[in-house]
């Protein structure tokens, strides 16, 4: 770590490895929200912003390998995403409807 | 260093004109609206009323603001002031004009030019669903929650036909980037038939140009699809708990999202700053005869006045129209004011169709917009665009 | 200047993904996660995706979230209550999450030490004329497979949706 702060050279741009921190910071904030939070609502958002420090990490990759394929996984993890959202969020819903509440402790049986 | 000047001269040009222009644009609105109902609209504040803008927002300034109890002070707040910054966020990507050179710097009529201009307007449209949809939720008031929860879901629902009538004349253009469509609709067709996208092209893009103002239309929430927000309809919707600054921020989000939009529609289906006639057939001439026409009309008016103080403001006006005349007439000048006059010459039309449809039509029931968005004008855009790409892809 | 936007926004996404995290009434969370998004959004400029930027603000902070906030609204999801918690998950959570993403870190600046740089306008294959070309020719496939899995997510929501909120 410290070589790499002292060979910081102004001129030459954001080293790549930075930007795969940043995801792996946003990944686990993202993983701390799943198993903490209680709201089912919330979960959920953190698994987006999972998805979305991924999404970070290939378009990072894409630009040092100076391909465009990264940028066409994170388009198809995108598409995924907001399929996987709308379906979801349709479940939460009924579960909503079945249960009366949000909150993941109390939705622990599939009998009702 | 010099590029962050010009832009920041720009900037405040730009965000001047705009602003002073929105609060013109309600005095024409109201203008227009009251002589198709055959009577006067604002005429007392200044001569023809054209104080009353500075009279509503002196009004709106001064108003107490009242926040409803219980409501989410944080979301409250900050509603407005999400619809307003995302409504005016998406003007600067708008060209009005060529390049021009002053003072040794070339200097483009945009603020600036990205090559996915046209996705980062659809982008921050999307994104202006968030005032509304918060503004709603945290005014505490069922009507105002409904009213904001069927506003989103209308400017959701009618996204997706704008967005793809606007796919359509992005095949024939080729790219995405602004000023490189309007670039590509110069030239004219047989000599005097104007290579606009509506007129030209494997399709002549009508059908594209009356979807996207039609989608234009519901994405703005004016009539006939503002039920929303409409004044006896749900207590005025989303904007029922709000006063003063706040009430007059949407009133601005709204009138900019219809500048952009109906410049979007002015630079992608009308050719965006090209003149309708060749230059070789005299188009230069149009600003000024315009202009001097309206001088004067005004002049006329003048010497036979109406109203005793008409004497003074017609020919007051008169001669300012003459001086906007000569400007334009101005050799080294025209090549610059020519393309900006013609824009607005085509944003005025559209704005002014804007006000007409408010003025004549009757406003759609909630069932009636949604199925109209999905049932008829989803496809029929899908239909369009895959018309489009087969014809392009035959010619080219 | 690379760094001070790198900075920026790195600080406002990690500055929000903690407010998602953290924030007690679901509404907080969602807009925070808008933010994350955007400002993931601005980083993508930065490494070159100008096509991937504008489509993460269309799809994801204008269509996934809008979304969220709509399920959020019409069910009424109130702020979270803070019983039932368990003491031995509040005090080790935090010291254990800033470890995982110590080593997460450490790891990955071992392992990619030059790398490569990234400035504005170093990487220009991400125009919308390469996604597209990507798209229609070596991935025409997953493509038009991501077209059906849409559809059918579709039909799922509207089936799953349709007889329960009247």
């Amino acid at each position: 770590m410290a070589e790499a702060m002292q060979s910081i050279n102004l001129q030459a741009g954001v080293p790549i490895s930075w930007y795969l921190v940043l995801s792996a910071v946003l990944f686990s904030l993202g993983v701390a929200g799943f198993l903490f939070r209680k709201s089912i609502i919330t979960v959920f958002m953190c698994i987006e912003l999972m998805l979305n420090a991924v999404n970070l990490s290939f378009v990072a990759f894409a630009n040092q390998h100076k391909q465009v394929s990264g940028h066409i996984f994170t388009f198809f993890v995108m598409v995924v995403a907001a399929a996987e959202a709308a379906v979801g969020l349709a479940i939460i819903l009924t579960v909503f409807k079945n249960r009366e509440t949000l909150n993941i402790d109390e939705i622990n049986s599939l009998k009702n | 260093m010099e590029f962050i000047i010009i832009t920041l001269i720009k900037l405040a040009v730009i965000a001047f004109v705009l602003l002073t222009a929105l609060a013109y644009i309600q005095w024409v609105e109201r203008k227009v609206i009251a002589h198709v109902q055959v009577r006067m609209g604002p005429s007392r504040v200044g001569p023809h009323g054209l104080l009353q803008p500075l009279a509503d927002v002196v009004k709106l300034i001064t108003k107490e603001g009242v926040m409803p109890p219980h409501a989410n002070k944080f979301f409250y707040l900050a509603a407005p002031i999400l619809a307003v910054f995302m409504a005016l966020i998406s003007i600067s990507v708008i060209p009005f004009g060529t390049e021009f050179t002053v003072l040794g710097h070339r200097v483009m009529m945009q603020l600036t030019d990205l090559n996915v201009g046209v996705l980062f307007i659809l982008a921050v449209s999307s994104m202006g669903v968030y005032g509304i949809a918060l503004a709603g939720w945290a005014s505490n008031n069922k009507y105002s929650l409904l009213g904001g929860l069927r506003s989103s879901a209308q400017m959701i629902s009618y996204e997706l036909p704008m967005s793809l009538a606007l796919a359509a004349p992005l095949l024939i253009a080729g790219t995405l980037s602004l000023r490189g469509i309007v670039d590509s609709q110069a030239g004219y067709n047989l000599g005097f038939i104007p290579k606009w996208a509506i007129f030209t092209g494997p399709f002549p893009q009508i059908f594209s140009f009356i979807i996207f103002m039609i989608a234009a239309f519901a994405e703005t929430n004016r009539i006939p699809f503002d039920l929303p927000e409409a004044e006896n309809e749900l207590v005025a919707g989303f904007h029922v708990e709000y006063s003063s600054m706040s009430f007059a921020a949407f009133f601005m989000a709204e009138y900019s999202n219809m500048v952009t939009v109906c410049s979007v529609a002015t630079l992608l289906f009308l050719g965006g700053w090209h003149p309708l006639w060749p230059e070789s057939m005299g188009s230069n001439f149009a600003a000024p005869l315009i202009l001097a026409g309206a001088g004067a009309i005004c002049l006329y008016h003048g010497l036979n006045p109406a109203r005793p103080f008409d004497r003074f403001t017609l020919p007051a006006f008169a001669v300012i129209f003459f001086g906007l005349a000569g400007l334009m007439a101005f050799p080294p000048l025209v090549p610059v004011l020519t393309p900006l006059f013609w824009f607005l010459a085509k944003l005025s039309f559209l704005l002014f169709v804007f006000i007409w449809i408010r003025a004549t039509l009757p406003r759609f029931r909630y069932d009636q917009l949604m199925s109209f968005a999905w049932k008829f004008l989803f496809p029929a855009a899908l239909l369009n665009l895959l018309v489009t790409g087969f014809l392009v892809a035959l010619v080219s | 200047m690379d760094f001070l936007f790198f900075f920026l926004f790195a600080f406002i996404a990690v500055a929000c993904a903690v407010s998602v995290v953290v924030q007690k009434h679901p509404i907080a969370s969602a807009l925070s996660l808008v933010g994350v998004m955007a400002s993931i959004a601005v980083l993508y400029l930065q490494l070159g995706a100008e096509f991937l930027a504008m489509a993460q603000i269309i799809v994801y902070a204008g269509a996934v979230m809008v979304l969220f906030i709509f399920v959020i609204m019409l069910l009424n999801a109130g702020a979270e209550s803070r019983a039932g918690r368990s003491y031995a998950a509040q005090l080790m959570g935090p010291p254990l999450l800033v470890a995982l993403m110590a080593s997460l870190g450490f790891a990955i600046m071992r392992g990619f030490p030059g790398g490569g740089t990234v400035k504005f306008d170093s990487f220009q294959g991400g125009t919308a004329q390469n996604i597209g070309y990507a798209l229609f020719t070596d991935y025409l496939l997953p493509f038009e497979v991501t077209s059906v899995l849409i559809l059918v997510a579709i039909l799922g929501a509207i089936v799953l949706a349709r007889k329960e909120m009247d």
